[in-house]
């Protein structure tokens, strides 16, 4: 029987169930908000953002694999081609470009024209330092974790600081492969 | 607890290839080899305890795994037998038949593998599988009350999965 192909981010967006725009932004940023009102410093923001993200991409990957059929991604500009192409679009509806590939191959740049979560958002001057989508690097990252990939994930640049793009930069650490978890002491 | 439902769990669930009740047991492991769970319909004959039985499953298919890597013939490299491998990386197996039961297996590049132990005239599982995965993301993963890594008590899981198992097998 032949492998099913995987469907476009396109297909998937199109048959996932979704939600308002606005309801998703704005929820965001009442989080976001509650969080800096909570915590105070921004970095504390920014860590609990990333580790929010984190929780989220490490169930998201297992809804990635069902409803994209994408198989084993031979290596890591796969990996990231598939993310930018597929996920991004089946997830936020919003198609990433990739670039700024290292000389290995272990380091890119995944490029965010626009950006659902920062609608209708402005940085004040109290909290300059803060990384807004911090929770897509935790996600990110959470997500190839579960694939066995061990990553870093920053913002090189924001749309809320004044670039003119989103660019995350994904580094690949390295790959954790499969041990037999068992003692053998049987 | 209260299930948004609604939405179509996709792909949508494929054509019985066999009918009457041929389904008997279904384990699910993710990674680290915890049983994430344990099914049975027609209860089979099990002399060993059940974390032996679940340990000896997860073993059989490891090995399994390595051995039908190493010995892929169209495969370019091939590292010693017993080199850990990168889950999904390398070939699969799918199933296996003896005389009186049919295994199916089938595992997710994240590690979570699915094992249907059905009547050795069963067709082909693999879009069983593949459907039982999305049931998996629909009502486990999705369900806030759960924790990745840990057994599932979800009893809409087992509610939906019992009602399909019935359905094809």
């Amino acid at each position: 029987m032949a492998p099913v192909a995987p469907r476009s981010g396109d297909a998937i967006f199109a048959n996932i169930e979704r939600v308002n725009a606005e309801l998703f932004t704005l929820t965001y940023g009442a989080i976001v908000r509650q969080l800096l009102t909570d915590l105070e410093e921004v970095e504390e923001v920014n860590k609990q953002l990333e580790q929010m993200g984190y929780n989220i991409g490490i169930r998201l990957i297992d809804e990635f694999l069902a409803k994209s059929n994408v198989s084993r991604c031979v290596d890591f500009r796969e990996t990231a081609d598939v993310i930018a192409k597929v996920g991004f679009k089946m997830f936020l509806g919003v198609t990433a470009s990739v670039s700024n590939w290292d000389a290995e191959g272990t380091c890119c740049s995944i490029i965010l024209e626009d950006n659902p979560l920062v609608d209708f958002v402005e940085l004040p001057d109290t909290c300059q330092g803060l990384y807004y989508c911090n929770i897509l690097s935790g996600v990110i990252r959470g997500a190839l974790e579960m694939v066995s990939m061990k990553t870093e994930v920053t913002w090189i640049r924001d749309v809320l600081r004044g670039d003119d793009v989103f660019e995350l930069q994904v580094k690949l650490l390295k790959q954790v492969p499969e041990e037999y978890p068992y003692k053998d002491d049987e | 607890m209260q299930f948004f439902g609604g939405s179509e769990i996709s792909p949508s669930p494929p054509v019985p290839t066999a009918s009457g009740n041929n389904g008997h047991m279904i384990y699910m492991f993710n990674r680290n080899g915890v049983c994430l769970l344990y099914r049975e319909w027609n209860p089979p004959l099990r002399t060993l305890n059940a974390q032996q039985d679940h340990k000896l499953m997860f073993g059989l298919l490891f090995s399994l795994k390595s051995l039908t890597v190493k010995m892929d013939p169209t495969s370019a490299e091939k590292g010693n037998l017993g080199v850990p491998q990168l889950p999904g990386q390398g070939c699969s197996f799918h199933s296996f038949r003896t005389n009186t039961y049919k295994l199916s297996f089938m595992e997710s590049p994240s590690g979570i593998k699915i094992i249907l132990v059905t009547h050795p005239r069963t067709g082909d599982l693999w879009d069983s599988l593949k459907y039982i995965y999305n049931l998996y993301v629909e009502y486990v993963v999705k369900n806030p009350l759960y924790t990745p890594g840990s057994p599932i008590r979800c009893q809409l899981f087992n509610t939906t999965l019992d009602q399909y198992m019935r359905g094809i097998a």
